[in-house]
């Protein structure tokens, strides 16, 4: 105890104090217990892990038709699967990506060129684009047409004209066959 | 320290608070506030109780961000924050268990008062706001209870609402209004969570106004004497901000072990059964702190006067809570702490027993000799607060009071040992 009085006076004099010492220590301590307390209950409102759980889907390409295009669900939200002929490849390959808002190259944007997989949410504030039924507008590059705020996407799913700032998201998939993929 | 103080600080503070005088506020009733240099650790429970009360609101909103309110969903949206929410059992049990420590706190609480006259003139009104707190309280850990819609969830609301079918004349019509249907059912459990969210605002808003009264005279003390100068006084702020502070760690210690490693020792397994209309719990039981008014309840097997023993039962049951709305008149006693009054002293800590008495016989199957001290502990509850209470007042002669608490905390000589000789100074 002696020692410690005698510490607490040298200390005194460069303006440091066993009280100061703990009550930094008492306050580091009760922020970490309210952060700890706090925590949980943020989390609490992240995903659920049912919610997580459901955030794969398996779809089976076999009976879509060459210009058909694809509406499925993954996370609750709509995912497009176009089966694009010839043509709308092409097409989307012989664009000049300088010329591009969100430049990146058909081939960057597809596993196998004749499956475009696209979450079908417009980049700018989340409408669902036009495009997936026959007789949608599907804008002046044969992709798709936001009918929120005019933003066109062409047929690979790039933003090329309109208020969206980027390209149709590309949600993580895999073929696990020849002709199913897992989103997700 | 003094340049932290609010107020003293920037001159957008000063300008607020020239206009919006909260802080000032704030700081008068929290930080200078003359509170009795001699408060014991029974005086720590009024602030726990308030963290309780948002504690419960805290953790109450966040279910009610995953909780379903409908009899075929609200079972498995309990189970799924069980299961699948992040730390949802985490917050359901702090939320459940927090309810009991809720109770205890309070009952703790009520007993100081009782204790020490913390009651008596001028502080009627504070004791009579306490007492619409209790029954808020009460009502709204019931209906809390309702929502899992399991087996206990279930019959508790039945039985409970089927306490009013004891009106003459109009009690099935009451009874059928309070549930929306001819059970118990869907547009009950609806209502009953509404009034479940809505409740605990009504609490706060009725804490305020106890805090309100409270700040009026300031706290009570164990001397039961009144503040008489600044030499009788300490400010709130450090010295019991930290003896709260103090308390509260130690409570949060009892709350966690509940929390972490028995978070059913207080609930009851039966209501891990999802209700089902068609049958009900062999032993049902409400939570242990419904348990006496549950057991006084039970105890009235006879009528009296042609006054049919199931709504006698029930008016002795509510009765015993609205008793202490007029606890203040009934204690006819000037002195209020139970220190200096050599009668009342050992009386109140029958009444402790007979209470606990009647959580006991409120726990057991209403058979044999369980029936009889349920009566009996029910007579005496009675006993206590209509004749005793008023009678010791009359005729019991008190210890002579001290001068001043600075006196006798500071040094008093002889009323300062026999303050220490007080059974409950060595607690």
């Amino acid at each position: 105890m002696a020692d410690l009085a005698h510490e607490n006076i040298a200390h005194a004099h460069s303006g440091e104090t066993r009280r100061d010492f703990l009550i930094l220590t008492a306050g580091a301590l009760g922020a970490v217990a309210v952060g700890a307390t706090v925590w949980p209950f943020i989390d609490s409102m992240n995903p659920a892990r049912d919610t997580l759980a459901a955030s794969t889907t398996e779809v089976d390409l076999a009976p879509v038709a060459v210009g058909q295009r694809l509406t499925v669900a993954w996370r609750g939200k709509p995912v497009f699967i176009d089966h694009r002929p010839a043509a709308e490849i092409k097409a989307a390959q012989d664009v000049d990506i300088s010329q591009l808002r969100d430049p990146q190259t058909d081939a960057e944007r597809v596993k196998k060129p004749e499956w475009l997989v696209v979450v079908g949410v417009c980049t700018h504030l989340g409408c669902i684009p036009l495009g997936q039924k026959t007789g949608d507008d599907r804008g002046p590059f044969g992709g798709w047409f936001c009918p929120c705020h005019g933003s066109i996407y062409d047929t690979s799913g790039r933003i090329r004209q309109g208020p969206a700032p980027l390209n149709l998201a590309l949600p993580p998939y895999d073929f696990t066959g020849k002709t199913t993929i897992k989103i997700g | 320290m003094a340049d932290e103080r609010p107020g003293a600080g920037s001159r957008i503070i000063r300008w607020i608070d020239h206009r919006l005088p909260f802080l000032a506020t704030m700081e008068h009733e929290l930080y200078e506030y003359p509170t009795p240099r001699n408060l014991t650790y029974w005086w720590n429970f009024g602030s726990l109780a308030g963290i309780m009360l948002v504690v419960m609101i805290a953790t109450g909103i966040f279910l009610a961000m995953q909780y379903t309110p409908s009899a075929l969903l609200a079972f498995d949206s309990v189970e799924r924050i069980m299961r699948d929410v992040n730390f949802g059992w985490l917050i359901r049990y702090a939320h459940a268990n927090g309810a009991s420590m809720f109770f205890a706190i309070v009952y703790i609480h009520i007993f100081r008062g009782l204790y020490y006259g913390s009651y008596k003139a001028p502080r009627e009104l504070l004791w009579i706001l306490g007492v619409i707190i209790l029954l808020l309280m009460i009502a709204t850990a019931f209906m809390g209870y309702v929502l899992p819609w399991g087996q206990m969830s279930y019959w508790a609301a039945t039985v409970i609402t089927s306490l009013f079918s004891a009106v003459p004349l109009v009690g099935q019509s009451i009874v059928t209004f309070l549930w929306g249907g001819f059970t118990v059912g869907d547009p009950t459990l609806h209502r009953f969570y509404a009034l479940h969210y809505l409740l605990p605002f009504v609490i706060l808003f009725v804490v305020m106004l106890h805090l309100v009264a409270l700040h009026r005279f300031g706290s009570n003390n164990p001397l039961g004497i009144d503040m008489k100068g600044p030499q009788d006084s300490i400010p709130f702020h450090p010295y019991y901000t930290v003896k709260d502070l103090f308390g509260l760690c130690v409570f949060l210690l009892i709350y966690a072990f509940f929390v972490f490693y028995a978070p059913n020792f207080l609930g009851n397994p039966d209501n891990y059964i999802p209700a089902n209309p068609m049958q009900t719990p062999n032993h049902i039981v409400p939570e242990w702190y419904l348990l006496p008014y549950y057991a006084i309840l039970r105890s009235i097997t006879f009528s009296v006067f042609g006054i049919p023993a199931k709504l006698l039962g029930v008016i002795l049951s509510f009765g015993s809570l609205f008793m202490l709305f007029i606890v203040p008149w009934l204690d006819t006693s000037p002195v209020r702490s139970s220190r200096f009054r050599p009668i009342y002293k050992w009386v109140f800590w029958l009444l402790v027993i007979d209470v606990l008495a009647l959580g006991w016989v409120g726990f057991n199957p209403p058979q044999g000799i369980v029936v009889t001290v349920g009566q009996i502990a029910t007579l005496y509850y009675y006993l206590h607060f209509l004749i005793l209470l008023p009678v010791i007042g009359k005729i019991e002669r008190p210890h002579p009071l001290p001068t001043s608490i600075a006196t006798a905390v500071l040094g008093g000589g002889a009323s300062l040992t026999s303050v220490g000789s007080a059974p409950i100074g060595e607690r």
